[in-house]
């Protein structure tokens, strides 16, 4: 061996050493990429929900000093240049970077927007007060400011130290009278309306079947009326406790100073969150996950929860799974098992495997076309006449998306089941039908049971495909807001035409059609970690159960 | 055997049983098993019957022929919305409504002015307003329109046509000298009218009139304005053949029979400027027909040969317009002496004197029907506002009516994916632009850019892609030891679960801004890496000395974790002051100012970035598994005949498996063409023909995600996108297809091996 370092260099060139080095950073990067981007979905995400401390800064605005109350959002560094030519002045010279913070300042009704950037040389000094408030409201976004008076029927009932106290307590109050209207607004009204709509779909059907005589339009007068009195009964009832959550207000001197005066019944909660220890600022944390995971969203989709998203990408999930597990092993069975063999059965074979790489919006474009347009309205015209020209199953809904979903996995689940299949040894089968059993019995006894494994690998790669594809259900049934959810306590209890939430279109909705991009953004963080948690949730799941399955069958292999 | 008997009765009994729940369980899985394929099938078949209609012709059937209601010679022919009443303009001053289906009269009236005068000039002024003018021999001309209520006697449907006169019924004196207007051109919007007349002696005159609304009473009053003669006229002393006026009064077409055409500005009335002086006609041939096409931009010229064109005003960079001769439709037998404009699309008629009618379509430069009605020539034709029937009129004064199935005449093979010379558009261009707010609107289907588009995002995410998975793939299936593999595997699995709408909605809203701020930094990291990486390794193994023996070759990929991490740490670091001292500071901007590069923030690097992540774990997969499948005793042979790991990999197990790579590259590709998501968010979706890197693109997939949930079920624009389906799924499973049989091949290689 040479002792020239050149010649060492050469030969540890030419024996290809650095391509393996390459090799080995190419997998290193790949490797850094998924961890990297899936820690960054999960810090930016689960960050979020934690309170954060709201700031109190005098702040050199122009020739004036302002006050000027926010959480910090973000810091970043700004060149000097970038400043200068945006117009800003007054710079210290000789610095080539700043630092500008994003602060939120809320009160966006008062203020228009809810987000302010600052300069770091602008701040002429900073504070955290222990007595600010961060207020979460049903509209409008976040207060932030100092709590002055809390009001009953426009008379101050405390000020000062014990305004903050009074201040929950009446919270309290004010927070269960808005669970009771919404109680009723939500369930109770839309149960007559259902009702109402029912009886209206049932008169119209009568009529158009000649049958709606007198008699008939009698009974229905009279239901109607039934349902009319109950909606009326719960409207009073509503508007007593609109007046009762109505008594309370609250005074918050806002960061310039103004007095606002706002109904208790706007608030959902509010914290002091630079009063709060470190565990009690857990339990905020954790009660604002948990408002994320089971609340409906507010504010555009801005604000508030996921929960309609996640029901409804859960619920099309699992309907897709009824309907592609028998037909996927229904055709690999007859794929594999009662198909002959030859030219016909291979080009089948080599088809069914390329589906699995048509692009998605083709299926949905199919799902668009024949099924809601040419299935859904052949279906309104033969069973839901009365509802027309409203379409039932004609336009695009929760059924819809779930079958083109199956559609688009069906190819997996047949290649799997196929695969478990052609794994199964011929001598089973044939020492099955030695024992005189019919093709049927072996296939249900011992074939089945034995590729079971396989279905469920199949099953499981489709409903992660299913879980996250979301330009197909585009086209066929996802809104951005579902005003009913498809699972509810009206006959009949679900509503398989109704339109739905979705995780994977609710990110794509909120982080590039909502008007509040900025605001939002955590939101679509957090529901991306909940899209992918919900993903490997599933696969895990699966998996479990395909091990489990595996553990049962083993003695038969 | 008596106890037996009913034993073995029971057993056939049973046994039939089971014979027959097998045949039922065959004759299920059977009828279960082709049905899901022919589902799949169906796709394709719905695909292709919805795209179909698009490139069939016209269809047209004779509805009736009578004698013309009320004689004479009609100057015009037109129909009503519903095609069931008609409309003759007689050249004796008379109009008379009949029913098209047996040319019953429905009414008739003699136009104001025609008892003194004879009309010696007639035009359309607006086909879709049912307005047209006549001039007459006195110098006077008559505004008329025909309009129709729809009534219900006795609960039946009637259409009960009439006249009206939106100038009035007494005609407008154009002329002062009461000179017969040769020919007339009028034009009127809310504030006034222009009118342009050729006169007997070869002028051409323009008289402006002013709608004037009476402060008192609301009442309005015409006022005309001096009358100004165009100073240009025809060589040769020829005389206005033909006048057009477009609806905005911009522009005179004046043109003789001899062909020659003065194109003039009347933007000024009272200052016409002629623009240009063209021959329209070629050797031999005369100009027989002239109309303005639908929306009043172009010009359809008929000669006398059978030949028709379009013409149109096109302004160059000076801001000058010149009139352009835009395409040359397909030429008929015989000379045409009518024409008629659809009213809603770009479409029109033509009548000849072979008796011939042809129905065309500009944009799509196509020839959709031509079908002989009569054997004597043709003297008018009107098209049905739906442009689903038309009615025409011979020189023995019979009336034809025909009913037309004329559905998509806007998409051809050209249209698609050619370059299309759209209206008001300064040359021909690919563009995709399928609605506008205007009314009068041109559809731009050209399916070449979404098309680019879908290429250029799956080139530039195979530029990022393949070199990663395929690196990666050969390290983790040659060098990798298994317990390495055992993490790396399901880590790659993750990368492939992980929905495209998250990476899509990273790499627009959190890459995006990321690389416009360190882009200088990217292109450090891109440079650095190989370097660090070859770098750390001459070190490690000249310097490692102990280290080496503990870890195992197949692990060093796991040391290199924290060298790329650093690397791109360094690279984003240098990345501001390399920018400050190379670009100006901007490193976009510098880009845009200094190469005159565009730069947008959601551009083809990002989706190059975002969509080659999604496809990595694809190729990687399929290229791990075709290089780990190499049969291990080829690979040993080499090793144990003196070749290093390295070259043994190069020579031997690549050329193996490489037809697994190529399948592998394959389907990557495919989904890198059909993906919608990423491209939906991360590019701004515009549907331009560029390669540069830092610019967006709008790709097929993302097209049809983004129009087909507004698109009109049925329409062209709808069966446009369900073509761009279909593109996408033909090209993905040719792709796949080739893969497949490929990847077949190999596994029957690597059997035999």
């Amino acid at each position: 061996m040479s002792t020239l370092p050149v010649k060492r260099t050469a030969h540890w060139v030419g024996s290809g050493a650095p391509w393996i080095w390459l090799n080995a950073g190419a997998i290193a990067l790949c490797m850094i990429m998924v961890v990297g981007l899936l820690a960054l979905i999960a810090v930016r995400g689960l960050a979020h929900f934690w309170p954060a401390d709201v700031l109190e800064l005098s702040y050199q605005d122009g020739d004036q000093t302002v006050r000027i109350i926010g959480e910090l959002r973000s810091a970043e560094q700004v060149p000097a240049q970038r400043l200068v030519e945006a117009g800003v002045t007054g710079l210290p010279i000789g610095q080539e970077e700043f630092e500008r913070l994003l602060l939120r300042v809320g009160n966006r009704d008062s203020y228009g927007a809810d987000f302010r950037n600052v300069l770091r040389p602008f701040i002429l000094a900073e504070s955290a007060p222990d007595e600010l408030v961060a207020i979460e409201r049903r509209e409008w976004g976040n207060q932030y400011g100092y709590l002055r008076a809390v009001k009953q029927q426009g008379t101050v009932v405390a000020e000062g130290a014990a305004v903050w106290s009074e201040f929950q307590a009446r919270l309290l109050r004010a927070n269960a009278l808005h669970a009771d209207i919404a109680r009723i607004q939500k369930d109770e009204i839309g149960r007559v309306n259902h009702r109402i709509e029912r009886l209206r779909l049932n008169g119209r059907k009568l009529e158009l079947d000649g049958a709606l005589d007198a008699m008939a339009k009698l009974e229905l007068a009279e239901e109607r009326a039934l349902a009319e009195a109950e909606f009326a009964t719960l409207r009073t009832q509503l508007t007593q406790l609109s007046t009762e959550v109505g008594r309370d207000s609250y005074v918050l001197e806002i960061q310039d100073g103004q007095m606002l005066e706002k109904p208790m019944a706007q608030v959902i909660g509010a914290i002091r969150p630079n009063q709060l220890s470190v565990p009690s600022k857990l339990a905020v944390y954790f009660s604002n996950l948990w408002g994320f995971l089971s609340d409906d969203p507010r504010e555009a989709n801005t604000e508030g929860g996921i929960l309609p998203a996640i029901f409804g990408t859960v619920m099309m999930v699992m309907i897709m799974s009824i309907l592609v597990t028998p037909f996927g092993v229904i055709a690999a069975v007859y794929l594999r098992e009662y198909a002959k063999q030859n030219l016909l059965t291979r080009s089948i074979r080599i088809a069914v495997n390329n589906l699995a790489g048509v692009p998605s919006i083709v299926f949905g474009v199919f799902g668009l076309g024949f099924f809601v347009y040419i299935l859904g309205s052949g279906i309104d015209d033969m069973f839901f006449p009365e509802a027309l020209p409203a379409p039932t199953f004609g336009t695009p809904g929760l059924i819809w998306a779930s079958l083109t979903l199956a559609l688009l996995t069906l190819p997996v689940v047949i290649v799997a089941t196929e695969e478990g299949l052609s794994r199964i040894p011929r001598s089973v089968r044939e020492g099955s039908y030695a024992l005189g059993a019919t093709q049927a019995e072996t296939l249900w006894r011992i074939v089945l049971p034995m590729a079971s494994p396989a279905m469920m690998t199949g099953l499981i790669l489709a409903v992660a495909r299913a879980a996250g594809e979301v330009a197909p259900l585009m086209l066929v049934g996802v809104v951005k807001l579902a005003p009913t959810l498809p699972l509810d306590m009206n006959a009949p209890y679900l509503h398989l035409e109704r339109k739905f939430m979705h995780l994977g279109f609710h990110i794509y909705d909120v982080g590039f059609q909502s008007p509040n991009v900025e605001a939002a953004r955590p939101l679509v963080y957090a529901t991306a970690a909940v899209l992918v948690l919900v993903i490997v949730i599933l696969n895990l799941a699966a998996v479990r159960i395909r091990n489990q399955l595996r553990e049962k069958y083993k003695a038969l292999e | 055997m008596a106890q037996l008997t009913p034993l073995a009765a029971q057993a056939a009994a049973q046994r039939r049983y089971r014979a027959l729940k097998d045949s039922i369980a065959r004759w299920t899985v059977a009828v279960g098993g082709v049905a899901v394929v022919g589902a799949l099938l169906m796709i394709f078949v719905y695909l292709a019957a919805e795209v179909a209609p698009l490139f069939r012709g016209a269809d047209a059937a004779k509805r009736a022929e009578f004698a013309a209601p009320g004689g004479g010679h009609a100057l015009f022919v037109a129909a009503e919305e519903q095609a069931e009443v008609g409309v003759r303009f007689i050249d004796d001053g008379r109009v008379v409504f009949f029913s098209l289906d047996d040319g019953r009269i429905l009414g008739a009236q003699r136009l104001p002015g025609t008892d003194q005068a004879r009309i010696v000039s007639a035009q359309v002024v607006s086909e879709s307003g049912h307005e047209y003018a006549f001039g007459l021999s006195d110098g006077r001309v008559v505004l008329v329109r025909h309009d129709y209520r729809d009534t219900f006697p006795e609960g039946k449907r009637v259409v009960e046509p009439s006249l009206s006169f939106p100038l009035g019924e007494t005609p407008l004196v154009v002329d002062e000298q009461g000179r017969p207007l040769r020919r007339i051109a009028l034009q009127r919007e809310d504030d006034g009218l222009l009118i342009a007349a050729g006169l007997e002696d070869g002028a051409n005159v323009l008289v402006p009139f002013a709608l004037e609304t009476s402060f008192l009473d609301d009442s309005t009053t015409l006022a005309r304005g001096a009358a100004i003669e165009v100073p240009q006229r025809f060589d040769h002393g020829a005389r206005a053949d033909f006048l057009l006026l477009n609806p905005e009064r911009e522009w005179l077409f004046a043109a003789a029979a001899d062909g020659e055409l003065l194109f003039i500005d009347v933007r000024d009335p009272t200052n016409p400027k002629l623009l240009s002086r063209r021959q329209l006609a070629h050797e031999g041939e005369t100009l027989s027909a002239l109309g303005l096409l639908g929306g009043g931009i172009s010009v359809i010229a008929s000669f006398s040969s059978g030949r028709t064109e379009q013409w149109f005003p096109v302004r160059d960079a000076n801001n000058r317009y010149s009139l352009r001769k835009v395409r040359e439709l397909p030429p008929g037998d015989g000379s045409v002496n009518a024409l008629s404009m659809e009213q809603r699309r770009k479409g029109f008629v033509t009548a000849d004197e072979s008796g011939q009618v042809s129905i065309y379509y500009t944009t799509s430069e196509r020839l959709l029907l031509r079908e002989r009605i009569s054997s004597l020539p043709l003297r008018a034709i009107g098209v049905a506002p739906r442009a689903n029937a038309f009615v025409a009129e011979d020189s023995s004064g019979t009336t034809f009516v025909w009913e037309v199935e004329n559905r998509f005449p806007q998409v051809s093979w050209q249209a698609l994916w050619g370059k299309v010379w759209y209206e008001s558009y300064p040359e021909p261009d690919y563009i995709w632009q399928s609605s506008s707010a205007s009314g009068d609107f041109e559809p731009k289907l050209s399916l070449a850019p979404l098309s680019f588009g879908s290429l250029k995002a799956a080139l530039y995410a195979m530029l990022f892609a393949i070199p990663l998975a395929l690196m990666g793939a050969i390290y983790t299936a040659y060098f990798m030891t298994p317990a390495l593999r055992q993490v790396v595997k399901p880590a790659v699995e993750v990368m492939a679960a992980l929905p495209s709408v998250i990476l899509g909605f990273l790499a627009g809203l959190w890459l995006a801004p990321f690389l416009e701020q360190y882009l200088p930094g990217i292109f450090l990291f891109l440079l650095l890496l190989p370097f660090g990486i070859v770098g750390f390794g001459w070190c490690w193994d000249r310097f490692a000395g102990r280290l080496r023996a503990v870890l195992p070759e197949g692990a060093l990929g796991a040391l290199l974790i924290p060298v790329v991490i650093l690397v791109g740490f360094l690279a984003m670091g240098l990345s501001r002051p390399v920018e400050l001292l190379l670009f100006a500071g901007n490193m976009p901007h510098w880009l845009t100012t200094e190469l005159g590069i565009d730069y947008d923030q959601r551009n083809a690097l990002v989706v190059g970035i975002a969509m080659g992540f999604a496809v990595i774990p694809i190729i990687f997969s399929i290229a791990e598994d075709a290089i780990f499948g190499v049969p291990n005793h080829l690979s040993n042979g080499s090793l144990a005949l003196g070749a290093t790991p390295w070259q043994t990999l190069a020579l031997v197990v690549l050329p193996t498996a490489s037809p697994g790579i190529f399948s592998a590259v394959m389907i990557g590709l495919g989904r890198a063409v059909g993906e919608t998501m990423i491209v939906l968010m991360a590019t701004g979706n515009t549907p331009v023909m560029d390669m540069n890197l830092f610019e967006g693109m709008r790709t097929l997939a993302a097209n049809i995600a983004v129009e087909m949930p507004e698109s009109e079920v049925g329409s062209a624009h709808y069966r446009v996108l369900c073509l761009a389906a279909l593109v996408l799924f033909a090209f993905t499973f040719v792709l796949n297809t080739i893969a497949e049989v490929v990847r077949q091949r190999l596994r029957e290689k690597y059997s035999s091996l």
